[in-house]
């Protein structure tokens, strides 16, 4: 974490790094390419103009005749005119035979000039003040009978030469600036586009249900396929695991509730067969205690059940106001102890498609809640109605506590419970079940205070089949 | 430019040439000072009669009150030896655009730019250190005395028949330039000897009759003004105009096939005392040479060198080729050959 942190704030996103490592490669090459051009084209231009120069002093040289033991020169007019053609740069010429000066600059002297006729020196030095490029040829020439050697040196500014240089290298700076961009853009792109799938891979993650736990099936590149396939053996190992706790429940909740209705069937008898009203008082207390602990085994098997059918959930078709029926009549006993009346308002059919043990353990747990909730001698009602064109709506009001409007939102987590309920025995997980149940379904689960009296309100709303 | 001998002798023109490099005095034809309000006063070395450029610095005076100007008029061979030396002016104008070039090749100039010079025409401007601001060309102007009942030749070609077939009427009647004395008419014969043959055949012809040779233009319009002279060959165009305008005795003879075209440029010295001042005036000059026609000079405006028979060749390259002539071993040969031409 702390090596992370230490990190500029780009290194965190791969997308990010990417791009700005692209930026920068296209940066380097860039500025390479600008400085390739520059030198190139500089280069190019001084050798055009050393070999005009070399032309022109070639030119004059060739002009060189002797007459009569002197040596004659007719500067060609095209020898100076072609010096015209890299720039207006200022123009010397020396023609020197033995190191007399025949014609032109004379302080213009040859550095190294070259040894044998023929060879050709460049070179370039100051005169008069500008940096100059100078050619000089040897030509030996015959005067009478006396070969004298002819150094012709012609040398030009610079001037053009650099405009030429300038102008290009101007020229590749806006053509590399331009493609830096264009390098950029499409990083950015490739980036984006390269990074597409493992996006859409950990939206497809994100998007699951908390207890789908089904392998993903995507088509997704090389790279990621290791990840995809580590993923699905996990979550392989986790259901497995899960299976394998709830498994576990069911068995425990199955194998204490026999022994716990052998108990009260003994502790009925008992109750009977006593005479002592201390010893009564002590074993109802008893017996409200295994029906507690059986409700809650009832539940816990209830709510594997859920996990385990939801997974391949039946679509049978259900009446819901057949399944209202059945269940307030098995609960019925329960509510005559206290005294409750159960109204139900359910005309069939209303059919919906679902698994009918599931609706009918949500339906009972959340009617269950309700009576265990609501104190003596009160009514719950039990309505069912269209909620909408689409969806069927089971209103379960009843006159108890209500719900505390805090802890609202999290009531249906598991064994999370109400903060208003004390001093009555629960396991937290009945509206958990109901929940479950209606979003395997498609449904949901509303909890609410009604705004007329005390009491609460929970409906169960399913899609119509 | 003006000077008073009407034509040298062999003798005088070749003592001036020995002479030539030794004279180390500028020597100044004419001289005027006009004064402005302030202290400032350029110094302006140039090669234009002073009747010719008045009117433009009367000009610019008004638009420059404070400005004063020291115009002096030289020759072109001494506008160039008095700034190759390092003669402290402000201003060279010079008609002799292949001196005006060597001055700005060998350092003698400094460069100015101004969106005015960026104005001139690639052609009529070098490394911003010489700027043309005329496109004179060169012309033939004859005595309609003279010529009377001849027919008046289109070309070259056409003149050269003419003067073989009238030898009675161009006998000791022809004038051009002395190109050993004259720097403008040097650039006249050799540009032309370079783009056409023609030129050494009427140098023949003209030398076999007897042709007279000037030193500068005015004195050869005065000739064939006065009848003494039949033809003029290679004149300054703008004088000849400037000259035909108040007398009718003069014709310009146009000669289709081509026309020499010389620039008349100016360049601010590296010596100058006062670049800031002498970069108003250059402006100024550039702005009337760029004018369709120029208000305050009957010099032609750049615009000429677009003219047909002057498209031919264009104007005189601004250009290093211009030293090819200056060379003194090509300026031997050059003027041993126009010698055998003309002086048989």
């Amino acid at each position: 974490m702390s090596a992370a942190a230490s990190r500029p704030f780009w290194w965190r996103s791969i997308g990010q790094r990417l791009t700005i490592l692209l930026a920068v490669i296209a940066a380097v090459l860039a500025i390479l390419s600008w400085w390739m051009v520059t030198s190139f084209a500089r280069e190019a231009a001084e050798r055009t103009q050393d070999n005009v120069l070399v032309a022109s002093a070639t030119s004059i040289a060739e002009a060189l005749r002797s007459e009569q033991g002197t040596i004659l020169l007719e500067l060609p007019y095209s020898a100076f005119a072609m010096l015209d053609a890299i720039g207006e740069d200022r123009v010397f010429y020396r023609v020197a035979a033995d190191g007399e000066t025949l014609t032109g600059y004379e302080d213009l002297v040859p550095i190294n000039p070259p040894d044998r006729p023929g060879d050709v020196a460049v070179r370039t030095l100051s005169f008069r003040g500008d940096l100059v490029r100078m050619v000089t040829i040897q030509r030996t020439v015959l005067a009478g009978q006396q070969p004298v050697s002819v150094l012709v040196s012609v040398a030009q500014t610079r001037t053009g030469v650099e405009a030429i240089g300038t102008g290009l290298s101007r020229t590749a700076a806006v053509l590399s600036v331009a493609f830096f961009l264009l390098a950029v853009g499409l990083g950015a792109f490739a980036t984006t586009s390269s990074l597409q799938p493992l996006n859409s891979f950990a939206q497809a993650v994100t998007r699951r249900g908390p207890s789908d736990l089904r392998p993903l099936r995507r088509r997704v590149p090389d790279e990621l396929s290791p990840l995809l396939i580590a993923l699905n053996r996990l979550m392989e190992r986790l259901g497995q695991s899960i299976r394998r706790s709830e498994e576990f429940i069911a068995e425990a909740a199955h194998r204490v509730r026999t022994p716990l209705a052998t108990v009260r069937a003994q502790a009925e008898l008992a109750l009977h067969t006593v005479e002592k009203d201390n010893e009564k008082q002590m074993l109802r207390r008893m017996i409200r205690a295994v029906d507690e602990s059986s409700r809650s085994a009832s539940q816990l098997l209830d709510h594997a059940t859920v996990s385990f059918r939801a997974d391949a959930l039946a679509q049978d078709r259900v009446d819901l106001a057949e399944l209202a029926a059945k269940v307030t009549e098995g609960l019925e006993p329960t509510a005559e102890m206290k005294d409750i009346a159960l109204h139900l308002d359910a005309e069939g059919p209303a059919d919906v498609r679902g698994d009918t043990i599931l609706l009918e353990s949500a339906l009972r747990n959340v009617l269950d809640n309700s009576v265990k909730y609501s104190p003596a001698e009160t009514e719950v009602m039990i309505k069912l109605s269209k909620d909408d064109a689409t969806h069927w709506r089971i209103t379960i009001r009843d006159h108890g506590r209500g719900f505390s409007a805090d802890s609202l939102p999290e009531l249906t987590a598991r064994f999370k419970r109400g903060t208003n309920v004390e001093k009555v025995v629960g396991s937290g997980l009945g509206l958990t079940i109901a929940e479950e149940v209606l979003q395997a379904h498609g449904g949901r689960l509303e909890l609410s205070n009604p705004q007329d009296g005390a009491g609460a309100c929970v409906s169960l709303i399913l899609p119509a089949a | 430019m003006r000077f008073t001998h009407i034509a040298r002798s062999l003798a005088v023109a070749l003592l001036l040439l020995l002479s030539g490099s030794a004279v180390a005095a500028l020597e100044i034809e004419d001289r005027k000072l006009y004064r402005g309000t302030g202290d400032r006063v350029i110094s302006v070395l140039s090669t234009a009669d002073l009747a010719v450029f008045e009117p433009f610095i009367l000009q610019f005076q008004i638009e420059q009150p404070d400005i004063g100007i020291d115009y002096q008029v030289a020759s072109s061979t001494e506008v160039h030896k008095a700034i190759r030396d390092g003669a402290a002016f402000d201003l060279a104008i010079s008609s002799a655009m292949d001196l005006q070039f060597q001055l700005a090749n060998d350092g003698a100039a400094q460069a100015y730019s101004s969106p005015t010079t960026q104005r001139l025409p690639v052609w009529a401007r070098w490394r911003d250190q010489v700027f043309a601001f005329t496109a004179e060309p060169a012309v033939t102007v004859i005595s309609r005395e003279r010529f009377a009942g001849l027919d008046r030749p289109k070309t070259r070609q056409e003149l050269i028949a003419l003067l073989r077939q009238n030898p009675e009427v161009f006998q000791n009647a022809i004038g051009t330039y002395d190109v050993r004395i004259s720097g403008l008419g040097y650039l006249f014969a050799t540009q032309e000897a370079r783009n056409s043959d023609t030129f050494w055949r009427l140098s023949e012809l003209m030398g076999g009759q007897g042709a007279a040779l000037y030193c500068c233009s005015a004195q050869m319009i005065d000739d064939v003004g006065s009848g003494r002279l039949a033809l003029a060959y290679n004149v300054l165009g703008s004088y000849a105009t400037e000259r035909i305008a108040r007398d009718d005795r003069l014709e310009i003879l146009e000669l289709e096939d081509y026309a020499t075209v010389m620039l008349r440029t100016a360049l601010i010295p590296a010596t100058a005392n006062d670049e800031q001042s002498a970069a108003l005036f250059l402006d100024r000059l550039l702005e009337e040479g760029m004018r369709d026609t120029p208000e305050t000079w009957d010099l032609p405006p750049l615009g000429a060198a677009n003219q047909p028979e002057a498209r031919a060749y264009g104007p005189i390259r601004l250009g290093p080729a211009l030293l090819v002539y200056l060379d003194k071993l090509n300026r031997g040969a050059f003027l041993r050959a126009w010698s055998d031409a003309m002086l048989q």
